[in-house]
């Protein structure tokens, strides 16, 4: 029998990258958006193929009103007569060039201190236990920690919007 | 071959049919049969839903609602429907042309996704995946971007409003949904539909979580949006919002797809809250169907007796009441399940 899941693991990785590239290429800002979903929703294709379902719904769920939140804004802020040309480029490709290679070598270094090393046994049935576990127990320093760093981002991003002083 | 036994009895006939074939034929053809099962079941409750709907109001409205077609109008619906598959198809000039075609079609795929995980009997669950709740609010979750698609596309500044509503509207009435259901997850201990509907054999989960239902239903109307929430079409104000600009069958799957969701919020409801498919002496499908059409009519009940209630209300009546009520209701759901414990168990 064919290996179907090798077939779908590249036919959702070309669906992916294809549609990060549009989202980086095209000129129309909502566009980038819309793309940026489809490669959200690959991602988490990808998730399903590895019997990760809890993070695949995740990734669905968080991204899916991000993005939706993201096009009110790009339409919100972009004060363009044509929004046709509202994700333009611009000429810095030295540092462009630099932090993207920065970014790049940071992965690849990173992938390879990393042991990857299949597992022998089968995946857990229901996989949602053992995240609770794990983001309740062992992690839980980390995971309040961002939780925190959540908190603080959003309570200064509505101190800048509220800006200075209020009025009474 | 028992009245409860008709539809798994012809998905188990069907499996024996293809019981030659590769596995992953059987699998692959049986989930054709059940898509085509699960359309069937949207466009026959769509159809028969507007019909029902115009009536209820006519009836709260003290008039007498469609009573031409067919006899007391039923046929009315269907008349409807074929007028709309002969309209002209229009695409505005200034319409994002890709966005606009796909955004309606965009719009259908959750609203017949969301059917996978909902026990619609004993046993008959299309694919009852272990986390049946979380998929059922990720899939649900799209919808809004099929909105803001179709609103953005038409190049309509009514479409434009009606979809920046959608999406303030659509994701702060998210959070409550899914705390108010948390709170019966804790109880069931499973995101599985078909354990969840087990797990209420003996009492039924809204005598356990009546504020969770209340927030669910709230929220869900919210979520469908419904009258008082119908902010995102508002005829009144944004003459339909988002739908402004489409017609014949775009419209009508737009349509479709909002009556879809009526639906599959209602079955929803139905499985965390009153018990699912059981109840007594009837077949286990059809408890599910009676208790899908009292919650369906509590719905419409609703959209025909309560005005539309302004974006601002809506939005703070969202963050300042409903949030912190789900969330008080997840805690005291928390302290009660571990007293319990204590008093029947006795230990913590």
């Amino acid at each position: 029998m064919l290996d179907v899941s090798a077939l779908l693991f590249w036919l959702l990785a070309a669906i992916t990258i294809a549609a990060a590239l549009a989202v980086v290429l095209l000129k129309n800002i909502v566009h980038s958006a819309l793309y940026l979903v489809l490669t959200f929703a690959g991602v988490a294709g990808i998730y399903i193929l590895l019997q990760a379902e809890f993070l695949a719904a995740v990734q669905l769920l968080i991204y899916a009103g991000a993005v939706a939140i993201l096009i009110v804004f790009a339409v919100m802020l972009t004060r363009r007569g044509d929004i046709k040309a509202s994700n333009l480029y611009n000429f810095n490709y030295l540092a462009a060039g630099v932090v993207s290679l920065a970014l790049l070598v940071i992965i690849i270094l990173g992938n390879g201190r990393m042991a990857w090393t299949a597992a022998p046994a089968p995946a857990p049935a229901s996989n949602v236990a053992a995240i609770a576990n794990a983001f309740l127990g062992r992690y839980a320093i980390p995971f309040e920690v961002a939780a925190v760093l959540l908190l603080v981002a959003m309570v200064g991003a509505i101190l800048l919007a509220r800006g200075g002083k209020p009025e009474r | 071959m028992t009245v409860e036994g008709i539809f798994t009895g012809i998905a188990a006939y069907l499996r024996g049919f293809l019981a030659g074939a590769p596995p992953w034929v059987v699998t692959l053809a049986m989930g054709v049969l059940y898509l085509i099962g699960v359309l069937a079941f949207i466009f026959l409750n769509a159809l028969y839903l507007i019909y029902l709907e115009r009536k209820i109001s006519a009836y709260m409205q003290q008039r007498i609602g469609p009573n031409r077609l067919g006899p007391h109008g039923l046929l009315q619906s269907v008349a409807d429907a074929v007028k709309l598959l002969g309209k002209e198809d229009i695409i505005p000039r200034g319409a994002d042309r890709w966005v606009f075609i796909i955004a309606p079609i965009l719009i259908f795929i959750p609203a017949t996704m969301l059917y996978a995980v909902i026990p619609f009997g004993k046993g008959m669950v299309p694919a009852d995946l272990n986390i049946g709740v979380f998929y059922f609010l990720a899939v649900a979750s799209t919808t809004t971007i099929a909105i803001l698609m179709g609103g953005w596309g038409s190049n309509n500044k009514y479409a434009l409003l009606g979809s920046m509503r959608c999406v303030a509207q659509m994701v702060s009435y998210e959070i409550p949904l899914t705390f108010s259901i948390l709170g019966v997850i804790m109880l069931a201990g499973s995101l599985q539909t078909s354990q969840i509907v087990a797990a209420q054999g003996k009492v039924w989960y809204i005598l356990l979580q009546p504020l969770a239902f209340i927030i669910y239903f709230v929220a869900a109307t919210a979520e469908v949006n419904r009258a008082p929430f119908d902010l995102v079409e508002g005829e009144q104000e944004i003459i339909a919002g988002p739908y402004i600009e489409y017609t014949g069958m775009r419209y009508a799957l737009f349509y479709l797809s909002e009556y879809a969701n009526l639906v599959s919020v209602s079955a929803l409801a139905v499985t965390l809250f009153l018990g699912g498919w059981q109840g007594p002496w009837l077949p286990s499908w059809l408890w599910f169907l009676i208790k899908v059409y009292i919650m369906i009519f509590i719905f419409m009940w609703v959209r025909w007796t309560f005005p539309r209630i302004r974006i601002d209300h809506l939005l703070s009546f969202n963050w300042k009441v409903l949030l912190p009520l789900s969330l008080a209701n997840i805690l005291v759901t928390g302290v009660g399940i571990k007293i319990y414990q204590l008093l029947t168990l006795g230990r913590w």
